[in-house]
């Protein structure tokens, strides 16, 4: 993507949003993971408005470190829950833009969203609101945390493979 | 429908070999239903802690085995548990997993309540039962008790039927990994803490339970989320400082020696345990402060000694996993022949610096939750064992790696870490309590 100068436009906000769900639709996940600043961190609460993910456990809390280890293990061939392997599918309500700090380049969009995991003969159907930090570095927009809270996220669970 | 198995002692004791186990203990709906009504009423199973109740009226909801109950603290030094249903028409009393009911459980349905004791309270329009004999009737005496419960230093157990052994009988010397795991607070003291993670397996609980003491399959079935750990981590600069989450991954990968120089100790009752000597826990960073607080609670030796103990994985047959050194209980919580809901507990350390509570809680995330690498992993060889035992081509599970002939005399012994014994251990003690009074 071209290097924004000014401030970004709800619109080019709402666009990455968009985007981020695609690429992960389309499983680019090295691509997907770039969206993410260098201290950025992909949460899954597993409690109903929890504030803490250090003391109270979490479906996800993940750094780009674990995020890459999971995006490595996905083409692993000796990933046997990956054969066959899951895809998945987002539909997102249109992002809005909760917060916009022009000053400090910090943007809160909420995006609620139905997510389809497939694998085999399964197909499971979550619901969730997708909360996203954005911060603009070196002129590009990036992720410092994108929060997923699952509608039903202290619910007993199956496996969850991708990404929401 | 007559079944294959109920009342029928002989058909389920074949069903057990000493080294191979018939694949109806994984499949057959019936042995179900028979583990419901035997094994799990026979022996002791882990209710809940008694943290999660702390004030008088806290009520928390659980089952034992498929049985719904409730523990609730109806005196300050005292939890009761009691079978979850109104004794007037059956409705489950309470909605919630866990929260006050005040002086009184109250049923939703025609308000009858009940004290915290069990006993009936009040039914609205009494008189409506003069001289009927309602005093007399089961109605009468309230909610029914789970009549055998053992607090055990916070650890409540509830036992379903009179037969079956005794508390201390049941666990004997397998309560020094419960003693160890809160021994390592500096008070003594453990509070469930850090969030439960509930995953849903379709598979039978017993999988879950062997694969506890498996030692074989980590560096197997783990390697596409350890060993993609490690590889990740070694493309990071060099100097880095390793993180939390590469130190909890890693060791999954040990190799065989490590696994089997580690040891295994076997008890009665189907009980027992890996890391006798070390396990994956040993190697974890030093916490600034807490040894300097074990020692000062404990003295120098004692707390080396309590701190020196690494146990692995420690089952509590049936259905419990504990791991002492990190504070976490794995409950296997059996819904049917093929399903099985697994939830993680962990616990604070009273006294204790946080960090240790963020490693638990990490490691809960990393291994245990429902969109955990290795639980994926762990879930994947469970379904496909549970599809393919359906297969025709031999009804036979084998259990017999390091067998010996002289096992089954032998008494809390330690063994080679990769021995199958404690597996054949948990099929010996399902078999007496399966057919304990039959």
């Amino acid at each position: 993507m071209k290097a924004m100068t000014g401030p970004p436009s709800d619109r080019q906000l709402i666009d990455f949003v968009l985007r981020e769900a695609r690429l992960l639709d389309q499983q680019r996940l090295e691509d997907w993971l770039d969206l993410f600043a260098e201290d950025g961190h992909y949460w899954m609460p597993v409690e109903q408005g929890q504030t803490d993910p250090r003391l109270t456990t979490s479906l996800m809390y993940e750094d780009k470190l674990l995020l890459k280890i999971r995006i490595e293990r996905l083409k692993g061939k000796s990933t046997y829950s990956q054969s066959p392997k899951s895809r998945c599918h987002h539909v997102l309500q249109m992002p809005q833009v909760d917060e916009r700090n022009d000053e400090e380049r910090h943007y809160v969009t909420w995006t609620p969203m139905h997510y389809v995991e497939s694998r085999a003969e399964e197909q499971t159907l979550y619901a969730a609101w997708a909360t996203h930090h954005l911060a603009m570095i070196d002129g590009a927009l990036k992720i410092r945390l994108k929060r997923v809270d699952l509608v039903n996220c202290d619910a007993a669970l199956g496996s969850i493979q991708l990404f929401l | 429908m007559i079944g294959k198995y109920r009342g029928n002692r002989q058909a389920i004791s074949a069903l057990v070999r000493e080294t191979e186990i018939h694949r109806d203990l994984y499949l057959d709906q019936e042995l179900f239903e028979l583990e419901m009504e035997h094994l799990f009423a026979n022996t002791w199973i882990y209710v809940g802690h008694e943290s999660q109740v702390p004030k008088i009226g806290d009520y928390y909801a659980t089952t034992i085995g498929t049985q719904p109950v409730i523990m609730v603290r109806h005196a300050e030094d005292g939890v009761k548990v009691f079978y979850n249903r109104c004794p007037h028409k059956g409705t489950r009393l309470t909605g919630e997993t866990c929260g006050n009911t005040g002086r009184f459980f109250r049923c939703p349905y025609h308000a009858w309540t009940f004290r915290l004791d069990g006993s009936l309270a009040g039914v609205p329009l009494k008189t409506g039962y003069d001289g009927t004999g309602f005093a007399e009737g089961l109605a009468a005496r309230g909610m029914t008790p789970v009549r055998h419960v053992h607090n055990y230093r916070g650890f409540v157990f509830g036992k379903l039927n009179d037969g079956g052994p005794g508390f201390d009988e049941f666990f004997g010397e397998a309560l020094s990994s419960l003693d160890n795991m809160i021994d390592r607070s500096p008070v003594g003291k453990l509070e469930v803490a850090g969030g439960v993670l509930r995953y849903m397996h379709d598979c039978n609980w017993k999988m879950l339970v062997e694969n506890q003491t498996d030692t074989c399959h980590p560096m197997i079935a783990h390697q596409s989320s350890a060993g993609t750990a490690i590889d990740v981590w070694q493309s990071a600069p060099a100097g880095a400082q390793k993180p939390m989450a590469v130190e909890i991954y890693a060791p999954f990968m040990s190799s065989y020696e490590f696994f089997q120089s580690m040891g295994i100790r076997v008890w009665d009752n189907g009980h027992g345990h890996t890391g006798v000597s070390h396990s994956i826990h040993s190697d974890y960073s030093a916490v600034p402060g807490y040894f300097e607080q074990m020692k000062a609670a404990y003295g120098e030796a004692r707390a080396k000694a309590i701190l020196d103990e690494n146990r692995h994985n420690t089952v509590y047959f049936p259905n419990v996993m504990l791991k002492g050194p990190i504070q976490l209980l794995r409950l296997f919580k059996p819904v049917a022949a093929n399903r099985t809901l697994v939830e993680s507990w962990t616990f604070r350390l009273v006294g204790a610096p946080d960090m240790l509570l963020e490693r638990t809680v990490t490691y809960n995330r990393l291994i245990n939750a429902p969109t955990s690498v290795v639980g994926h992993d762990d879930l994947e060889i469970y379904e496909r064992a549970q599809a393919g035992l359906a297969s025709n081509g031999n009804e036979w599970v084998n259990v017999q790696r390091l067998y010996a002939r002289d096992e089954p005399e032998q008494r809390n012994v330690v063994t080679d870490g990769t021995s199958e014994w404690q597996m054949r251990n948990q099929f010996r003690a399902w078999l007496k309590f399966m057919t304990m009074g039959l």
